[in-house]
């Protein structure tokens, strides 16, 4: 059931073999975590974690409450440093990339990025361009059709002129989708971006995050407290509890009734989905089963 | 960039140049036009030359220099901080001069010899290193692995409302002349400005803006909270010692030539921000913003009201009801985010 992605030395193409050493070759993971230690003020999280994030697939971290899923997502994004232990993004350590050239191969939505007052939509999109813009490079066509394009997957076209901090819950989420879209960064982080949203928008926001995956090939890592969606969108699950990888495998290897006693304290049943065919979890009612028990 | 935004900005440039064209014509001995001109190109008599060239002049440039580098420092701090009310005054730079200008006044009037010594630097310098100093002492505290700029502001307004119990203390101790001094100084005015005063103004103002301008984006970027900023590939903590650092040395400059002139580095922002309709207040629209309130205040001070009153109290007077004003006159929607 545990089966971590071979934490083979495969991501290294030997020591001075390759032409260019900074480089590694196409088998270096999107992401991976090495002997990774993190830690809030003195609260450790996680120490010594390796984990690698394979490129072009779906990958979801789940866990408990406190389990310190978004901090390693954030580890993942340089948004946290490690105090011990490496990030790597594609064989390279992040921490000696300039943040603006990680900016152009990783995208990270945070949990709740802040609304600026009077702006537009188009105008939120387009701050997504920035990682390729600079002094000797402003702004050009290309970045308008990137955010034209960016709008209209999103389903936004319509309301690019529109204020930003006029949109409902769900048409705001599809607009950060859109910047991060707009940033055109082969990997994409999510922070939980679902929550606050109602059932039909959160198919709505992993639905467009499928897509990106499947059509433009982007690695996805994401956060997300629904297990059943969870198991539904992701290639991959890593359940995350207690300072460790609980389980890690596809969403059938991983939703265990085990599995999700050791990492929620949750007893369900996992049933196939009669819609999609992947693991549906079913909470057990305890009262129910009291009843259940006394017909017999 | 808007059009609206290009358009407040040249009002503002415009409406700072015919006020400063006003505030030499404003004063006791009446000039004409013609007479201002002729002197400017070197073709007036020698009493029109003092009173345009020396004393005139210097106080116009001084009020458009020292206005428009609160009026910056001011869209600094308050975009950075995504706070209206984050203004320089609250990193502790203001008060921090007061308390430098307050002991060199009073402890040199008092004949000590640390007083002595501090003012043989002359005040503005005195001012400075009170400002440099207690910035620097805010910023020093607020890290913690990196600045946030809510912990910042929070230390900031313990500074100084310490500062100013120490600064009252020296003005309550002193000597009467010497408390009278202490206290116009930190109304804030122009009128004891000199070139000497001015050209430190005008260098800081020239070296900075174009620093300041090239933050501009990531100003922008910023707006979004800094875990997304990094992720677009904004340096945070970098950005935010470059903006911290430009604004404190704006003020520091500002504050050792004028005294602290109360809410203009408040106001000018807001009131742009308004003109443009923009998120956040447009840099160089809000420096001629805080031209045109101290230019214009000075002016009014010298050409409408009777005596000498400090351009300081005309900026609170008028400056604060504005904003109460402008504050009231919507729901301010944009600030609940």
């Amino acid at each position: 059931m545990t089966a971590p992605t071979a934490s083979s030395p495969s991501g290294s193409t030997g020591a001075g073999a390759s032409v260019t050493p900074t480089v590694t070759g196409p088998s270096a993971p999107a992401l991976s975590a090495r002997g990774v230690t993190l830690a809030y003020e003195k609260t450790v999280v996680f120490e010594g974690l390796d984990l690698e994030i394979d490129e072009g697939r779906i990958t979801t971290l789940i866990g408990a409450n406190g389990s310190g899923k978004s901090t390693l997502l954030k580890a993942f994004g340089r948004l946290l440093a490690p105090d011990a232990g490496s990030v790597e993004l594609r064989g390279r350590p992040v921490k000696s990339m300039a943040t603006r050239e990680v900016a152009r191969q990783l995208a990270i939505l945070p949990q709740k990025p802040l609304t600026p007052s009077a702006t537009t939509v188009r105008d939120l999109v387009s701050r997504g361009r920035h990682p390729h813009q600079s002094l000797l490079r402003p702004w050009t066509p290309a970045d308008a059709a990137v955010i034209d394009e960016a709008l209209a997957a999103t389903g936004l076209s319509e309301l690019g002129d529109r204020e930003a901090g006029s949109l409902s819950g769900g048409q705001l989420q599809r607009a950060w989708i859109a910047l991060v879209m707009a940033q055109q960064a082969p990997i994409i982080l999510l922070d939980e971006p679902t929550t606050f949203l109602d059932l039909s928008h959160q198919l709505d926001v992993l639905g467009l995050v499928r897509s990106i995956n499947r059509q433009r090939g982007a690695t996805v890592v994401m956060v997300l407290h629904d297990l059943t969606l969870a198991g539904r969108y992701s290639d991959r699950l890593v359940v995350v509890g207690g300072g460790r990888v609980i389980a890690d495998g596809t969403p059938w290897e991983v939703l265990t009734p085990a599995v999700l006693r050791e990492a929620f304290d949750l007893e369900a049943l996992v049933i196939p989905d009669p819609s999609s065919g992947t693991p549906l979890i079913v909470p057990v009612d305890p009262d129910a089963m009291g009843r259940a028990a006394e017909a017999e | 960039m808007s059009r609206r935004v290009v358009l407040s900005t040249f009002a503002c440039l415009v409406a700072a140049l015919v006020l400063a064209v006003l505030g030499i014509l404003a004063g006791s001995s009446s000039l004409t036009v013609p007479d201002v001109l002729r002197t400017l190109v070197g073709a007036g008599t020698p009493g029109q030359e003092l009173i345009v060239l020396e004393l005139r002049l210097p106080r116009v440039v001084g009020g458009l220099v020292v206005g428009a580098a609160l009026g910056l420092a001011g869209a600094l701090t308050q975009t950075f901080a995504r706070n209206p009310l984050a203004t320089p005054d609250i990193l502790g730079v203001t008060s921090g001069a007061a308390l430098g200008a307050v002991s060199a006044i009073v402890l040199a009037g008092g004949s000590y010899s640390v007083g002595a010594g501090l003012l043989t630097l002359g005040l503005p310098a005195v001012a400075t290193i009170g400002a440099l100093v207690t910035a620097g002492l805010v910023y020093g505290l607020a890290w913690r692995g990196g600045v946030d700029s809510y912990r910042l502001i929070l230390i900031g307004i313990g500074a100084t409302a310490a500062l100013g119990g120490i600064t009252s203390y020296l003005i309550a101790r002193a000597q009467i002349t010497e408390a009278a001094a202490a206290a116009q100084w930190l109304v804030g005015s122009l009128s004891g400005i000199s070139w000497a005063s001015v050209w430190p103004v005008i260098v800081v103002l020239v070296v900075i803006t174009p620093i300041a301008l090239l933050q501009s984006r990531a100003l922008e970027i910023s707006q979004l909270g800094d875990d997304i900023s990094t992720g677009l590939g904004v340096n945070v903590q970098r950005h935010r010692l470059i903006v911290i650092v430009c604004a404190v040395l704006l003020t520091a400059a500002a504050v050792s030539a004028s005294g602290p002139i109360e809410f203009v580095a408040f106001v000018a922002p807001q009131i742009v921000r308004r003109l443009a309709r923009t998120g956040r207040p447009p840099l160089l629209a809000s420096a001629f913003m805080g031209a045109v309130i101290v230019v214009g205040g000075d002016a009014l001070v010298r050409g409408v009201l009777p005596g000498e009153v400090p351009v300081g109290i005309i900026t609170a007077i008028i400056g604060a009801p504005y904003l109460i004003w402008l504050l009231t006159r919507r729901r301010e929607r944009e600030y609940s985010s």
